[in-house]
């Protein structure tokens, strides 16, 4: 696909606005020198992401991303962040000292998947359909073909839901127990 | 839509990702990090789905499992940071060296 026939779709020039967003702010959520703009920008990044599946007619994931992740995780971060008394505001001893081989880590993973990626699907171009995935076809396939790895996901969320009260939870001391009791 | 433009910006996500695992000190930043790595790992997963349309959208499921697992992760690993917090008075990876020989 040469240059001019790319330009001449509008959905890719959304495609290079969003997925710039998307750079930007995760570039800015590992260099940021204040951990609630870290948070902050990785909302960004989720948000851009979310659009993107609407690109790709991934409907329900969209919105499942927009709740879970910006509803639920980002906050469950932001309380994270203020319970740790992080220092909210500039803080430079955030980073290790030694960023050059993490640098050149993250540079080769890059340059290794794209090669990866263009070499296997350099020549596949995204299938359109006329609608989204509906969420009766996600549905039906989380519950028929999927249940059972469903049912194993549940209950992995109630062991995590039972395992992160126990673990957080302030044990009382036992003299303190004892007087409970006693009352 | 060629969807290599999708794989290369989940790949840059990916090593952004491993750059905040490897450089940050916060465990907070950390998991931030990690979840942005899972988010590449889910564009992945959704432009191979538009790439093989298979009926049952086998793509969107897994990512839906992403995402539960990774919900759980940040709820098991923020409690554990916040024990770690209240034992240690610090959220810094750097001060965690007791099981280091």
């Amino acid at each position: 696909m040469t240059v001019s026939e790319w330009a001449s779709e509008p959905v890719n020039w959304v495609f290079l606005v969003v997925g710039l967003l998307v750079l930007v702010s995760g570039f800015r959520v590992v260099t940021a020198k204040n951990v609630v703009h870290a948070a902050l920008f990785l909302v960004a990044t989720l948000a851009g992401t979310a659009v993107l599946f609407l690109m790709l007619s991934a409907e329900f994931v969209a919105w499942v991303l927009v709740l879970v992740y910006i509803g639920a995780v980002i906050v469950l971060f932001l309380f994270g962040i203020m319970i740790t008394r992080a220092p909210t505001g500039r803080d430079l001893g955030l980073d290790a000292d030694r960023k050059a081989w993490p640098a050149f880590l993250s540079v080769a993973t890059f340059v290794l998947l794209s090669w990866a990626s263009i070499d296997a699907f350099g020549s596949e171009v995204v299938q359109e359909v006329g609608d989204p995935t509906s969420t009766e076809t996600l549905g039906l396939a989380l519950l028929g073909r999927f249940v059972i790895p469903f049912e194993v996901v549940s209950f992995v969320l109630l062991a995590a839901l039972i395992g992160g009260i126990t673990i957080a939870r302030r044990d009382l001391d036992p003299v303190e127990e004892e007087q409970r009791r006693a009352v | 839509m060629p969807v290599a433009q999708f794989l290369i910006l989940a790949a840059a996500l990916f090593s952004l990702g491993i750059y905040g695992l490897l450089v940050r000190r916060n465990i907070v930043l950390i998991l931030l990090s990690l979840e942005l790595m899972l988010n590449a790992v889910n564009i992945n997963l959704i432009a191979f789905e538009s790439v093989i349309r298979s009926a049952d959208a086998i793509g969107q499921v897994f990512s839906v499992f992403v995402i539960t697992v990774a919900a759980a992760e940040v709820g098991i690993g923020l409690a554990i940071v916040l024990v770690i917090f209240r034992n240690r008075k610090s959220a810094n990876v750097d001060d965690l060296s007791l099981m280091r020989w």
